[in-house]
């Protein structure tokens, strides 16, 4: 067939290679991050039909969360009044929009708190959480990825994938009950719950207990965070490290079939420039994209660790949540975290455009 | 070396490349596939697993020396709380906290805990697979309109991808009540999207190679040739995914379990629901834990492999 032969890349929400970024340079940036950002609305847009329509098949209805199960009618109908749930349906949702538009998501339930409150008071204990977890992950993940791959059929080739295989099978909360009971309750090594040891002064700046210690100085209480935060981290990074691990091999051994790898290797270039300029800055793609696509996974046992461990952050505050039915609080955490999540694999896409020379910007 | 052995190496290698290309025929593609996957360890342990699993989930009950709802209330039981589990005579597995045989709610339960993995596998695949190859039809074979449809297909798939899993199971859980039915619907809803992407994908990539066209240009109509042509090409990772989900599955029903969103029915064993149970006496009696913990992981891991196994076997890449 004669002609240009047109590559289609099949389109991918979270593919910088099906928006046009390499030609524009800085511009081309720009534009990519302002069109994320407007396919951002119509995310939320659809997000908050859905949890409208959630709230509105709830069995009991705000009411009777707020008197009870011994309301009388007469009590329903005024609650529902107040609160304006005898408006039709597009009403109510026009005023469900705006409320979540001015960031006005009600009050828990459980504490009397500002939902939007609640969410900043917590919010840095499931961040710290989650570097902490995908910092394991890709230390120990990437490393004996590339071994493994390297050593292809070896003992170590062998327990990395079969260990990662497992990693992906152990459910989350048993893998945390059982670091909490060797490591903490056995041998004491680790505190048991929380982020802070109860009596420890720590003055909070940031709401980042790890990073406040270092910030005032008061570097016990910093260390003492970091003790915290070990055994939670490690649980909630099995997932994580199980697939980086996966994923960096396979990148690897394809990379390592390529003709420049073999031609920089015959060149005699030195193995440590062989392996970062050849080997590892083109399988490591795939592995990038992979773990913005973890953030949900992450969160996700977030709420199973930070429970199994008292933790203190978004994830325990849901369980609570969900035992309580706080629905305003459900509600709105789980709009944040959405918006979290779709920022977050924003922000990849861009790390994307640094790391590949094909996309690069100048 | 002589020049005997290097011209019969050479027939031998003239005859090694022969054979290949008859098997990497288009043809035999499943063929070949199973053939690699009988030759694949990872597989045979899978199917293993899978097939114990299977087969205690069908007879199990019948093995199990005692009802799973039967109360054994021995002095022991309450009086020293860390000794309500261990193998002792007639208890192999010893007794829960409520006096019951774990043995025999571990043979029960495997039923309940293969009904939840396959039902909700089905129902993510069934409507994942629908949704999936109505846009990647779309998006294939119908021109700027099905674009257009595809597009908005995906952006609610997006939608549902950008909630943490477990999110949107608790909040499909919040609305249906408590039970092993709703563990199965919000378990199964999750694996929609990812099937549906899944499919798609699969089927946009089949979309452009060349026999579409060809297909095209004989002059076939458009719902055959998505049905004849591209579907059954794009088919195989949508059946590594319902492997490998059968795994997720049963992991996610039981997180579903620890939130307190599991079934609540104590007269039927789950596995999932009984480790949930049993956390709560981790420090005392780990082992009523580790029972049911382990057979998950077990399980799950037979999935796993087998997927994996598959998903190596169909891989073009690896093939030849």
């Amino acid at each position: 067939m004669a002609g240009r032969t047109r590559i289609r890349i099949p389109y991918h929400p979270y593919h910088p290679y099906s928006y046009n970024t390499r030609k524009k340079g800085a511009r081309g940036v720009l534009r990519l991050v302002v069109r994320r950002l407007l396919q951002l609305i119509p995310t939320l847009l659809g997000l908050s039909v859905l949890l409208f329509l959630w709230l509105n098949r709830l069995p009991g209805g705000p009411a009777s969360a707020i008197l009870g199960e011994r309301a009388t009618e007469a009590e329903v109908a005024r609650i529902n009044r107040a609160l304006g749930l005898d408006q039709p349906l597009h009403v109510q949702y026009g005023r469900f929009l705006k409320r979540i538009v001015e960031l006005d998501l009600g009050t828990s339930t459980q504490t009397g708190q500002p939902v939007w409150d609640e969410f900043v008071l917590r919010f840095p204990a499931t961040v710290e959480l989650s570097l902490a977890a995908i910092l394991i992950a890709v230390a120990v993940g990437i490393p004996l990825g590339y071994l493994a791959a390297r050593r292809r059929g070896g003992w170590l080739d062998v327990a990395a994938v079969s260990g990662s295989l497992v990693g992906i099978c152990i459910p989350v909360f048993f893998l945390a009950l059982i670091l909490k009971g060797v490591f903490a309750v056995n041998l004491g090594l680790f505190p048991t719950f929380g982020r802070l040891t109860t009596g420890v002064d720590a003055t909070s700046v940031t709401g980042f207990a790890v990073l406040d210690g270092v910030l005032t100085g008061e570097f016990d209480a910093s260390w003492d965070a970091v003790m915290h935060l070990v055994l939670p981290a490690l649980a909630l990074s099995s997932i994580p490290l199980a697939v980086i691990v996966r994923m960096t091999r396979a990148s690897v051994l394809e990379v390592l079939g390529e003709d420049y790898v073999r031609t920089a290797e015959s060149k005699g270039l030195e193995r440590r420039t062989v392996r970062g300029r050849h080997i590892l800055r083109n399988a490591l793609l795939p592995v990038v994209t992979a773990v913005g696509l973890l953030t949900g996974s992450l969160l996700s046992g977030a709420v199973l660790t930070e429970s199994v461990f008292s933790f203190g952050g978004i994830g325990s505050f849901i369980r609570t949540a969900i035992d309580a039915r706080d629905y305003p609080v459900l509600v709105g955490f789980i709009m944040f975290i959405a918006m979290v999540y779709v920022l977050i694999n924003l922000l990849v896409d861009l790390a994307y455009s640094v790391i590949d020379p094909r996309v690069r910007v100048h | 070396m002589s020049l005997a052995t290097t011209k019969t190496s050479k027939i031998d290698r003239l005859a090694e490349l022969t054979a290949k290309k008859e098997t990497s025929s288009g043809a035999s593609l499943w063929r070949e596939a199973f053939r690699r996957l009988r030759g694949s360890k990872m597989a045979i342990i899978g199917a293993v697993v899978i097939a114990a699993f299977v087969v205690v989930a069908i007879v199990g009950p019948w093995l199990a020396p005692y009802s799973p709802t039967a109360q054994t209330w021995r002095g022991e039981v309450l009086a020293n709380q860390g000794e309500f589990v261990g193998a002792r005579g007639e208890n192999w597995f010893g007794l829960d906290h409520l006096g019951r045989d774990m043995f025999s709610r571990m043979l029960v339960g495997a039923r309940q805990t293969l009904l939840v993995g396959v039902v909700s596998m089905l129902i993510g695949l069934v409507l994942g697979a629908l949704v999936g190859a109505v846009s990647g039809a779309a998006a294939t074979l119908g021109g700027r309109a099905g674009q257009r449809l595809d597009d908005v297909v995906m952006r609610v798939t997006d939608i549902m991808l950008a909630l943490p899993s477990l999110l949107l199971a608790v909040s499909i859980a919040a609305v249906l009540g408590q039970s092993l039915t709703t563990v199965m619907i919000a378990v199964g809803v999750v694996q929609i999207p990812i099937f549906a992407r899944l499919l798609r994908g699969s089927m946009l990539a089949q979309g452009g190679k060349d026999y579409v066209l060809a297909a095209r240009s004989l002059g076939i109509r458009k719902r055959r040739i998505v049905l004849t042509q591209i579907m059954p090409n794009s088919l195989s990772p949508v059946i590594v995914q319902a492997t490998l989900s059968l795994a997720t599955a049963i992991i996610e029903a039981a997180a579903l379990s620890y939130l307190g969103l599991g079934n609540p029915d104590p007269a039927i064993p789950e596995w999932g629901v009984m480790l949930s149970q049993a956390q709560r006496f981790f420090d005392n009696a780990p082992m009523m834990s580790m029972y049911p913990a382990v057979a998950i992981i077990i399980t799950a891991l037979g999935f796993t492999l087998l997927g994996e196994a598959m998903r190596e076997a169909l891989d073009p890449k690896l093939r030849g």
